[in-house]
């Protein structure tokens, strides 16, 4: 699989980094933002689904968690924005230790897993849905403060550039998974984990580590959701949706690999739009689409775009290879 | 609040629930023992024939109870299709893959019939909804007394077919082993089928039970199929008694928790159980394989 | 006497109905190889599972330098440098050769590049240094089981079990594996090896315990090992010794 290299993540970056100062258009922002967004918790999902193989069906709880404490912290505590972003991560990331802990020691895997960590985020849903303090079925607002200071900005631009930033962040903890003993550990026990055990891996603070990390990172995307759209309810913090997109993207783009969320989040993304335009803006369109093409990409494509490329890549230097052979023939 | 008069009435509508809860659980816990799967696209199934029963009646103006005679061959064939052309090619042969492709399809179903009907609950009004019987310490519902009987009916005739009929030995020999059954000449992709639409056809027959006194919208599945998860983990996956069992267990409990604790708090108490048994009895309290 | 680098003491496994070790006891010592023989279904592999971690005994205990090591969960035990390999090889299929071995060295190793150098040169030892680059499940069987021994060897063990590794393989590939093992053993590691191949174990092992039914029924060199009744008994069957001897004492 590619592996990209500091570079490599440097230059796309820096590339993606210039668009505000190509466009003013706030549509393409918002489309693009979004996508960044999806792509972010996305990549959170690919850590512990991609890397360490574990499918998890509910990655909504971590990123419900991240947004309402973004929110509650503000709101109702008087907590400055950005600590209560930085707080909402770290609580993510304590959530996603807990689930993990209690799961894996539990040795559930495979289906069981994807089975409880889907109950875990209804559970998480249906208490938010109720709850005073999350605002039970109303939700919560918070309030329009268009400072820096405040993590609210009165153009679009600086949004892109922060959660292009997070999304940066992201690519570089992945590749220093890629290119640590860590990353190798949590790969074998995604291949085989009675192997791994067998050459000292401890299987099970593995799973739990790679929970806490890819917990963190979907939680930062719901923080950020939080403060970009200003309102978060229980169906939009801890709904089926966004257990669906996070891991819709990185299945897309490729599982398992760095850029993998980034691609599939803006293809899923552009699908979506595409509908939309195609069929006015009814409930539903959207997920049927993600739904068949989640079911077309394992039939067809089950290592998604990077794969696709890399085939292609292959298969070019082949008929490369022959012309040269024959062109020297 | 312990009162005969208050707790005899609860006990027995959850008896009567949870037959049908039973039988919903019944395919998912029959497909798991054959195939090994967990199909998460049941509750998105569970929804699409209720609302086929739902406009059988409304278009159609077939009573449920006659409906359901024309649904289950249907969804048996639709399951059967499902599973045969869709999942079993898209997976692979790859566990994990399963998971994906059965989630696939209970996004697709389940929001295609958003995107075709809208949120809207809807309700069928039918003279006989509200009809009782009295049964001495209690007066029970006409529907739920005949859902009650039905669900045993179907789930005795499932265990006749697969005692007794060829292909009912067929799924029980590849659920034990498969690769077995495959080298006895078994056709493994036609049984993994067949089961398919048994469980499917099973969901038919559920949703003609429930929806003379259920609502339907495109997310009433989901609240149903998440019960028939605990109650097969509960009764052990792939065991036909205990998704029976666990099934009017669980249709008494909820009873009695909805009964101390009102509606919003009884779903959660359901979730917590699920992850609960998950966590430290995977194997079911009616014991069966993991 | 010096205590044994690995001690089984009266080690039972019970299956439900089924007592697939029975009051095993066994001693390995350091620097030698040992061979655990026996008909298939003896419990072999059973005896490697409880050694390694992987499961616990239903009564009995394990040693290793002295210390009680029963029901040490694996991972601590391939710590302490008791690595094993599988009877059925389980490569990490979805990685190349190269990534393959290298979680072997990183037992001992935390930075990648030193793994992975470590992993390339342990790749020479035995032979996979031209196919490093390959995906594992792209390899026969002979690869693989030469994988699993590179795997175990990268973990640079003090006790290695190795589990049928010339299983299915044919003589040729045999006779390029046999001299690995014998270089393993004379560069200090001790192993321990279930085998069915007998040209392998006469020429390997300088100690040989034969388990049937799940009892060690012989212990001890070889040749007196393989000419033991009880030993042809429990692989040809009741009455086979007799027959034999019978006929001339003509044997394999």
């Amino acid at each position: 699989m590619s592996r990209p290299s500091t570079t490599q993540i440097f230059l796309v970056i820096a590339v993606l980094a210039t668009v505000p100062l190509l466009t003013a258009s706030n549509v393409v922002l918002n489309f693009l933002i979004v996508a960044l967004l999806i792509a972010l918790a996305g990549q959170g999902w690919n850590v512990l689904g991609g890397y360490g193989g574990q499918y998890s069906f509910g990655h909504a709880a971590f990123f419900g968690t991240g947004a309402y404490l973004t929110a509650i912290l503000q709101t109702r505590y008087g907590v400055n924005a950005w600590g209560a972003f930085a707080l909402g991560i770290m609580g993510g990331a304590l959530i996603g230790a807990a689930i993990g802990a209690v799961t894996f020691r539990s040795g559930l895997r495979g289906s069981y897993f994807a089975l409880v960590t889907l109950a875990f985020a209804e559970v998480l849903r249906i208490l938010a849905s109720v709850a005073p303090i999350t605002g039970a079925g109303v939700g919560i607002l918070i309030p329009l403060d268009l400072r820096p200071q405040a993590f609210q900005f009165q153009s679009r631009a600086p949004f892109y550039w922060i959660v292009l930033a997070l999304v940066a962040g992201s690519l570089i903890i992945v590749h220093r998974i890629e290119q640590s003993r860590f990353g190798a550990w949590l790969v074998a026990v995604r291949e085989n984990e009675d192997a791994a055990s067998a050459l000292g891996v401890d299987a099970t603070r593995i799973k739990v580590a790679a929970t806490a990390i890819s917990a963190a990172i979907t939680a930062a995307a719901g923080g950020f959701y939080a403060q970009y759209f200003l309102f978060i309810d229980s169906g939009i913090a801890f709904g089926p949706w966004i257990s669906i997109e996070a891991l819709l993207a990185p299945i897309v783009g490729g599982i398992g690999t760095a850029f993998g969320p980034l691609l599939g989040a803006f293809v899923v993304k552009a699908l979506g739009e595409l509908a939309k335009l195609a069929t006015g803006d009814a409930p539903g369109l959207d997920l049927v689409i993600y739904g068949s093409v989640l079911v077309l990409i394992v039939a067809f494509a089950p290592h998604g775009i990077v794969g696709l490329l890399a085939d292609l890549r292959a298969r070019f230097g082949r008929l490369r290879g022959s012309l040269l052979g024959r062109a020297h023939g | 609040m312990l009162s005969p008069t208050i707790l005899a009435p609860a006990i027995l509508n959850g008896v009567l629930t949870g037959a049908v809860y039973a039988l919903v659980a019944l395919g998912l816990t029959l497909i798991y023992g054959v195939l090994h799967i967990i199909n998460f696209a049941h509750g998105a199934l569970l929804t699409a024939t209720m609302f086929a029963a739902f406009f059988a009646h409304r278009l159609l103006g077939l009573d449920p109870y006659l409906a359901a005679l024309v649904l289950t061959p249907l969804f048996f064939v639709l399951g059967y299709g499902l599973q045969r052309f869709v999942i079993g090619p898209a997976a692979h042969g790859d566990d994990r893959n399963v998971l994906l492709v059965t989630l696939g399809l209970a996004v697709v179903i389940e929001n295609a019939l958003l995107y075709a009907f809208r949120a809207d609950t809807r309700t069928l009004n039918l003279g006989y909804a509200f009809d009782v019987v009295d049964f001495g310490i209690a007066f029970l519902a006409v529907p739920r007394v005949v859902a009650f009987g039905v669900a045993l009916v179907v789930a005795l005739l499932l265990w006749l077919i697969l005692s007794l009929t060829d292909t009912g030995k067929a799924i029980r020999a590849v659920a034990k082993e498969r690769l077995g059954a495959e080298l006895s000449g078994i056709d493994v992709a036609h049984i993994f089928a067949v089961t398919f639409g048994l469980g499917t056809a099973c969901l038919a027959v559920a949703a003609c039970l429930l929806i003379p006194t259920y609502y339907v919208n495109p997310h009433v599945g989901n609240a149903f199929v998440l019960v028939a998860f605990t109650i097969v983990v509960l009764g052990g996956m792939g065991s036909v008694t205990g998704a029976l069992l666990g099934g009017l267990f669980v249709g008494v409990v909820e009873s009695l928790c909805g009964l101390y604790l009102g509606e919003s708090l009884g779903q959660i108490g359901i979730f917590v159980m699920f992850i609960l048994v998950l966590l430290f009895r995977p194997t079911g309290l009616f014991g069966a394989r993991a | 006497m010096a205590e044994p680098l690995l001690r089984v003491e009266r080690a039972f496994k019970r299956f439900g109905g089924v007592l697939a070790v029975d009051s095993v006891s066994l001693a390995v010592e350091a620097g030698r190889i040992t061979a655990l023989i026996g008909p298939n279904g003896a419990g072999k592999t059973t005896l490697f599972s409880i050694i390694s971690g992987f499961l616990p005994p239903t009564e009995g205990r394990v040693f290793h330098r002295g210390a009680d090591v029963t029901g040490m969960p694996p991972h601590l035990v391939a710590r302490r440098g008791i690595v094993r390999t599988f009877q059925i090889v389980q490569p990490f299929a979805g990685l190349t050769v190269h990534e393959n071995i290298a979680i072997g060295a990183h037992l001992s190793r935390r930075s990648r590049t030193e793994a992975l150098a470590a992993a390339a040169e342990v790749a020479s030892t035995v032979g996979l240094g031209d196919v490093l680059g390959r995906p594992a499940a792209s390899l026969t069987v002979a690869g693989r089981k030469r994988l699993e021994v590179a795997r175990a060897l990268a973990a640079e063990p003090e006790l290695l079990l190795l589990d049928e590794v010339l299983a299915g393989l044919n003589p040729a590939e045999v006779a390029t594996m046999v001299p690995i093992i014998r270089g393993l053993a004379d560069s200090g590691v001790t192993i321990l090896m279930i085998e069915h191949v007998m040209q392998a174990v006469m020429r390997l092992a300088e100690h040989v315990f034969v388990l049937a039914e799940g009892r060690i029924i012989a212990a001890g060199a070889p040749r007196v090992v393989v000419d033991d009744p009880r030993v042809v008994e429990a692989y040809l069957g009741h009455g086979a010794a007799a027959r034999l001897s019978a006929a001339g004492g003509a044997h394999v």
